[in-house]
């Protein structure tokens, strides 16, 4: 009944800042009744941010929106309930003190009264029979108590169950990502089904081989905008990749180092992850800058702390001959002490130089972080001044500066570039290398794949395991994008 | 087919029985002791002795854990059921009217705090350590000295006699029933212990938070009021400091039936029994241990402490 022209969604021009970061940047995007399109892009492409517009939580701060060709002035998520668009977020958003039956109660106000308790059960248990047959769940079972996978079923099949409000779209933000290859297939199957009734779906994906059997249309997002939207079946997996990584992929920064022969230099870190199945591990030599690659979260952290707390106890797995410092990527929570002086932040991880007696001597610490303020540059007129008072950027050089003043001659980094502008990456970067030449080894996990120009060596993480292990001359984006996204029959 | 498909067996979890069994467990237990060291305590009249103090903890229990459900904690319950005290022995008595209109207003200023709590997103525990200042500062100003008297009709009501069952376990049970029933199993209790379990995809579903926090601070209000009414119902007078280890007892009460300070992880029913059984631990018990009052208050402090490090011992098994 519903004709395929008819557009259930219009998001025209739709941009979306954080400070001075554009997470969109002028999105048109429309889904017709009855259609399924695939939503690519690689980390920070803005995809989230666009689904958390349309489901009504953000605010695009320009560009307007239009459903069943109404254009709405002030959007918010109870309205997105009742126009019928529905969202299956990444983060789980089932209360897990509550029983399936009571969280779909939670999306659906009008189940109430007498018996609410009953029908909200037949209600989900009915839809996760048809979604995924033999699920195994009942109603009454807490969701605390299922496993990440039963959850995430749970979840999907409340987003189909229909009460008052119509049906029309369906955002499955990774649906599958914590499903095993059986309920996967039955949740994609079903989407194909859905579909065919006339009901629409956003589907967002890593698994490009989903996106390419599911979807009837692909949308690539690549740094906020929409780069290329067509039929399904003009794309392949190769072209996906290429236009998910861009253009420029090819031009690297040019580096006067001779290519190191690996192993001349001792050992100076090897770590395998947890999950790893078979032997391949992590191996940093004296004087190496070794990338962390993959998708963001995927073990690349968890196995730099790892490395960290190897320093101190033992870790199965992980050794570590030379003391460690971390240059953490969330400064705000992990990184910086926001009531200290920038120079007491500089000073805390050497404090065993700094002490006369059992005091720290405050002249020699505002040396020493003048020292650094000098090496480093950072832009401060007075080192006794909060740590808050300077940029971003500078807040994290100051964390290099932490690390590099240490005795650490392991440095670990996680993301450590997060939201810092291009000049001051351009000196860090400077920076790192040089220390390199002085002998120092760096871990360097970063979600920017430009970035990994700069390694010796690279390792690719996926689901908490090293996928791949690639030398610096055969680097390139396709790559470890390829690896990254590589699933098992690839 | 749809409730074959969902016949699978699984493993049953002992820990988790264990945990909602050791309300009841700890309860057995203090019963048991009493009952060895003075058989004569287990009677209609012992009971009515014995549990004479806790229908007032029974309600400031509840009272704290529909704070607690939303994950906040108040600081302010026990000099709040202190003021609420001294208002019922004082103006409830003699100008009726104006005693249940300040009973009134309080309950709102409590719902008023929730909205704060939640709009300027403060701590709750700072916020209501202030509170149990003010609460303390005006029972002070309303009755300096202990004295005033309870209206008749209210000791009429806590002086009840039914047959076979003494009242205080009647009041129990009821309390229980009614705040499980309201709690658990209505579908607006369900929206509120979701907001205690994840506050975000309830607001992402449409509901309104604040108002969740508001409906919880409110209802911890009138708890603590029923909880005054009640406890001067039984006493008879006033005394501006009459509530102040109301506080401690009432979360130790929550925590010791089975709730968790965070998550919306609680149960009416376990927080009177944990009630229940701290108003017996707490003075019959260490009476008839012959432990000397100037001790009581020591012993009653390691008596939580043991009881309380069994419980989180429990819940670290089932994790």
């Amino acid at each position: 009944m519903a004709d395929d022209r008819t557009p259930i969604v219009t998001l025209g021009g739709v941009e979306k800042h954080f400070g001075a970061v554009h997470a969109l940047d002028g999105v048109d995007l429309s889904v017709a009744a009855g259609e399924c399109v695939g939503l690519v892009g690689h980390n920070g492409a803005g995809k989230s941010t666009l689904m958390h517009i349309l489901a009504g939580i953000g605010m695009p701060d320009a560009g307007s929106i239009s459903i069943g060709g109404v254009e709405q002035g002030s959007y918010t998520v109870g309205l997105a309930q009742r126009l019928g668009i529905r969202c299956v977020f990444q983060e789980l958003s089932l209360c897990p003190n509550l029983t399936v039956a009571e969280n779909t109660h939670v999306t659906h106000a009008s189940i109430r009264g007498i018996g609410w308790r009953g029908r909200a059960a037949a209600l989900v248990v009915h839809k996760l029979d048809e979604v995924f047959p033999g699920h195994g769940i009942e109603a009454r079972d807490v969701v605390a108590d299922l496993p990440i996978g039963k959850r995430q079923m749970v979840e999907v099949a409340r987003a189909f169950t229909v009460t008052q409000d119509p049906l029309k779209l369906v955002i499955l933000d990774e649906p599958t990502s914590s499903l095993d290859a059986h309920t996967a297939g039955q949740l994609l199957a079903f989407v194909r089904r859905a579909t065919g009734q006339g009901i629409s779906c956003i589907l967002i994906s890593h698994l490009l081989g989903e996106i390419l059997e599911t979807a009837n249309r692909i949308v690539v997002m690549r740094d906020g905008k929409v780069v290329a939207s067509d039929r399904a079946s003009a794309f392949d997996r190769d072209r996906l990749v290429t236009t998910m990584g861009g253009a420029e992929q090819h031009k690297k920064t040019v580096r006067d180092t001779k290519a190191k022969v690996r192993g001349s230099t001792p050992v100076r870190v090897s770590a395998r992850p947890k999950l790893q199945a078979d032997a391949a591990q992590l191996i940093a030599h004296r004087g190496e800058i070794i990338g962390l690659a993959g998708l963001a979260g995927h073990g690349q952290t968890r196995l730099l702390l790892d490395i960290f707390n190897a320093s101190s106890r033992r870790i199965p797995g992980v050794e570590v001959t030379m003391p460690v410092a971390l240059v953490a990527g969330d400064r705000q929570t992990d990184g910086i002490f926001p009531l200290w002086s920038i120079a007491q932040n500089i000073g805390i991880r050497s404090l065993k130089r700094l002490r006369r007696g059992p005091f720290v001597a405050s002249d020699l610490e505002t040396q020493f972080a003048d020292g650094w303020r000098q090496k480093i540059g950072i832009r401060s007129p007075d080192l006794d001044n909060n740590i808050l008072s300077l940029s971003g950027g500078n807040q994290q050089k100051t964390l290099f500066a932490r690390a590099l003043g240490s005795d650490a001659s392991i440095i670990l980094m996680d993301d450590p570039m997060r939201g810092v502008d291009i000049g001051t990456k351009l000196e860090v970067y400077d920076l790192i290398r040089a220390e390199a030449q002085t002998g120092r080894t760096f871990l360097w996990y970063t979600t920017e794949t430009e970035e990994l120009g700069h390694c010796d060596h690279i390792y690719v993480f996926r689901n908490g395991c090293i996928v791949a292990d690639l030398d610096r001359s055969e680097l390139t984006e396709q790559k470890v994008i390829q690896s990254s996204f590589a699933e098992g029959a690839a | 087919m749809t409730v074959d498909a969902a016949q699978t067996s699984r493993p049953f979890n002992y820990a988790r029985m264990l945990r909602t069994l050791l309300p009841a467990l700890s309860l057995a237990l203090v019963l048991l002791a009493i009952a060895w060291l003075n058989p004569r305590a287990i009677s209609y009249l012992g009971f009515t002795l014995m549990l004479n103090l806790a229908i007032p903890i029974a309600l400031v229990t509840i009272a704290q854990m529909f704070v607690i459900t939303v994950n906040e904690l108040d600081l302010s319950i026990g000099p709040f059921v202190g003021f609420v005290g001294c208002v019922t022995a004082t103006w409830l008595t003699e100008t009726p009217l104006l005693g249940l209109a300040v009973l009134l207003g309080a309950i709102l200023v409590y719902a008023a705090l929730g909205a704060l709590i939640h709009l300027r997103n403060l701590p709750s525990i700072v916020v209501t350590l202030g509170m149990s200042f003010v609460w303390q500062g005006l029972a002070i100003l309303i009755l300096p000295t202990p004295g005033g008297k309870a209206p008749e009709w209210l000791m009429t009501m806590m002086g009840f006699k039914p047959p076979f069952v003494p009242f205080p376990i009647i009041a129990a049970l009821l309390i229980g029933l009614v705040a499980h029933f309201g709690l658990m199993r209505t579908s607006y209790g369900t929206i509120l212990r979701g907001a205690g379990g994840n506050g975000q995809a309830i607001a992402r579903a449409g509901w309104s938070l604040l108002r969740a926090k508001m409906v919880m601070f409110g209802l911890a209000g009138l708890f603590g009021v029923f909880s005054g009414l009640a406890l001067i119902g039984t006493t008879s007078s006033g005394d501006a400091n009459i509530g102040n280890g109301y506080t401690l007892l009432s979360i130790a009460g929550v925590i010791l039936g089975g709730g968790e300070f965070v998550g919306g992880r609680v149960s009416p029913i376990g927080a009177v029994i944990g009630a229940l059984t701290l108003a017996l631990a707490a003075s019959s018990l260490l009476t008839f241990m012959h432990i000397p009052p100037d001790w009581q208050v020591a012993a009653n402090g390691a008596i939580l402490i043991i009881v309380l490090a069994a419980r989180v011992l429990i819940s670290r098994r089932e994790a």
